[in-house]
């Protein structure tokens, strides 16, 4: 089946993955909540300053973040000083550019479920005693969660992806930032590697279903529940 | 129960500012849709905060601009009924029901929450979702939610304005049983004069243009039509104290005591004799006599002594104002009348009124016998 190299490629796939939305949930809950129900002026550059990785190539997004926070970037210097944190090159940069290509994708879902709550149930609950971060805990992120887990699957699904911008800011590291992607481009430009890269597309695939299917359950659960 | 508020909040082009002093526990809060009633409810619930100005219930202030103070919704310990039921859509009745006690240190205890699900019958309904629920049941529970959280005070926001004629009839009652017989203050707001003579039977606040325009005894709105608005202005008139004395099941009727003075309504089903009861007498159902008429179709002739003829603000109609045994019954006649029966101060006339105008009252039940 698979050899340890491919088994190394997808443990890391999946925990650079994992980490990037792991992180990103909860800047995008507030984000969302922000985008959703703020009436401040801010909201037009915010929102497409989160839009932007969408549109932007994602080489140009890894070498925006190249600049910013590699070694010698602006903030990446401080960081490894002060705090020991690297980005570049190094498996967390890869956790960071999937993080950031798939913050729209999760932002989005979770804002028009926020959008779709009613605010009067809110005012009903603060009626009934509840302090306003209790109020967003047991109705607003409830009500929110279909959204939520939308968010998560699909950003989720776009950090298992991404390659422009990790081998631009990460590069190609076998062990350190070789995800999938990385991993079957590598081996098609071997000669004689399309048999190994075919394995690591039909994992990628089953990756993708199986993520794709777990979400639909657990929000088909959600919904039951909430009806 | 006291309230004492004044409090001015400018909303866009609205502006609420409002006077409202009440001792008595249960206040009806009239006005026209849009005149600010929900307005006022929000500030008093501390769900929006007035730009100046006082609040205090209980006498325990919960606004108050000149010292910064702002007690925030859940800490004032004030209920809220909204015109929609406002049900958490991802829980049950019952964990709807136990909201407000996961977060107060007085969670209601088994008994307290078995006597307010028991007083709106919706013990079947415990385990139920709700958006199974009809548009009653859901009211219901959202009641037997505010009620649970023992507040000192309990907004009804136009509670039956979402419901159909049939579900109005469901409900109301067991809003009813509240104003009667518990001891919880309330503040009830209506447009609909019926809805507000049921519940609200002590202290009327009515309220235009975001400002309290009248507040005093339900008796006393009841006679000025200029605040009854369009719609429920020809409602204007008295309230009667009475006693059911006796049926007389042979007609139909129902025989009240004002207190020596008969008076005959249709029947009245689920009063028991000797209960007290208040009868609202429209003014233009009212005739004047000055002799007794005989050979009448007309059931009801009360004796009266004229107190005062109030020029109306319509050019056809004046306002008759008599004692009938020390209570205040007003009649509407026209010009036209007034000019042949000349009505003079202490005056003697006799009010004729047929039964059936008595008929769909808003039978307040003033409870003692």
């Amino acid at each position: 089946m698979l050899d340890a190299n491919q088994l190394q490629v997808l443990q890391l796939s999946l925990t650079v993955a994992g980490t990037a939305v792991a992180f990103s949930l909860p800047p995008a809950l507030a984000v969302a909540w922000f985008l959703a129900r703020s009436r401040s002026r801010l909201k037009m550059p915010v929102d497409a300053l989160v839009h932007l990785p969408l549109v932007l190539p994602p080489v140009v997004t890894g070498y925006l973040l190249l600049i910013v926070l590699g070694r010698r970037g602006l903030i990446g210097g401080w960081l490894a000083e002060h705090l020991g944190l690297v980005f570049a090159f190094h498996w967390t940069g890869a956790a960071l550019a999937g993080a950031i290509m798939g913050f729209p994708l999760m932002v989005r879902p979770i804002r028009l479920s926020l959008e779709a709550i009613d605010p009067r149930i809110e005012a009903a609950a603060a009626t009934l005693g509840a302090r306003p971060i209790l109020v967003w805990l047991t109705v607003t992120v409830p009500l929110a969660l279909p959204g939520v887990i939308a968010g998560l699957v699909l950003a989720f699904a776009r950090a298992l992806g991404e390659f422009g911008a990790t081998i631009t800011f990460a590069a190609n590291i076998p062990g350190e930032t070789r995800t999938l992607p990385l991993a079957i481009y590598t081996f098609i430009q071997v000669p004689g590697g399309e048999s190994r890269a075919a394995q690591l597309i039909a994992i990628s695939i089953a990756v993708s279903l199986g993520a794709l299917m777990v979400s639909e359950l657990i929000a088909r659960r959600v919904k039951r529940l909430q009806a | 129960m006291s309230i004492d508020l004044d409090v001015r909040l400018r909303q866009g082009g609205f502006e609420l500012a409002c006077r409202l002093c009440s001792e008595q526990r249960v206040i009806g809060l009239f006005g026209p849709s849009g005149a600010g009633k929900s307005s006022l409810l929000r500030v008093i619930a501390g769900l929006s905060r007035p730009d100046s100005g006082t609040i205090a219930i209980a006498g325990r202030r919960v606004f108050d601009s000149a010292r910064g103070l702002h007690l925030p919704a859940h800490r004032r310990r004030i209920g809220m009924v909204f015109q929609q039921p406002r049900l958490f859509p991802h829980l049950n009745v019952r964990h709807n029901l136990d909201y407000g006690g996961w977060f107060s240190r007085r969670r209601p205890s088994r008994t307290r929450f078995g006597q307010v699900v028991d007083m709106l019958d919706i013990g079947d309904l415990l385990d139920r979702r709700t958006r199974d629920l009809s548009g009653g049941e859901a009211q219901r529970v959202a009641i037997g939610r505010a009620l649970l959280c023992d507040p000192e005070l309990l907004l009804l926001d136009e509670p039956l304005a979402s419901l159909d004629a049939p579900r109005k009839r469901e409900v109301l009652p067991y809003i009813e049983r509240l104003s009667a017989q518990s001891a919880l203050p309330i503040v009830f707001v209506s447009h609909q004069l019926d809805e507000l003579l049921r519940l609200a039977n002590r202290h009327v606040a009515a309220i235009r243009n975001g400002e309290i325009v009248f507040s005093g005894p339900t008796a006393e709105f009841l006679a000025r039509a200029d605040l009854l608005g369009e719609e429920a202005g020809p409602a204007a008139g008295a309230l009667l104290e009475a006693r059911l004395a006796a049926h007389e099941p042979e007609h139909g009727l129902s025989v009240l005591a004002c207190p020596r003075q008969k008076i005959y309504v249709p029947r009245l089903t689920g009063h028991r004799i000797g209960e007290r009861v208040r009868l609202h007498v429209r003014a233009r159902d009212v005739i004047l006599a000055r002799r007794p008429p005989e050979q009448t179709s007309a059931l009801n002739q009360l004796v009266g002594s004229v107190i005062e003829i109030r020029r109306d603000d319509t050019d056809y109609a004046v306002d008759v104002i008599l004692d009938i045994d020390g209570q205040r019954l007003d009649a509407r006649i026209t010009r036209r009348s007034a000019a042949a029966l000349d009505p003079k101060p202490g005056q003697t006339l006799h009010a004729v009124i047929k039964s059936l105008a008595l008929a769909e009252q808003a039978w307040q039940r003033l409870g003692g016998l």
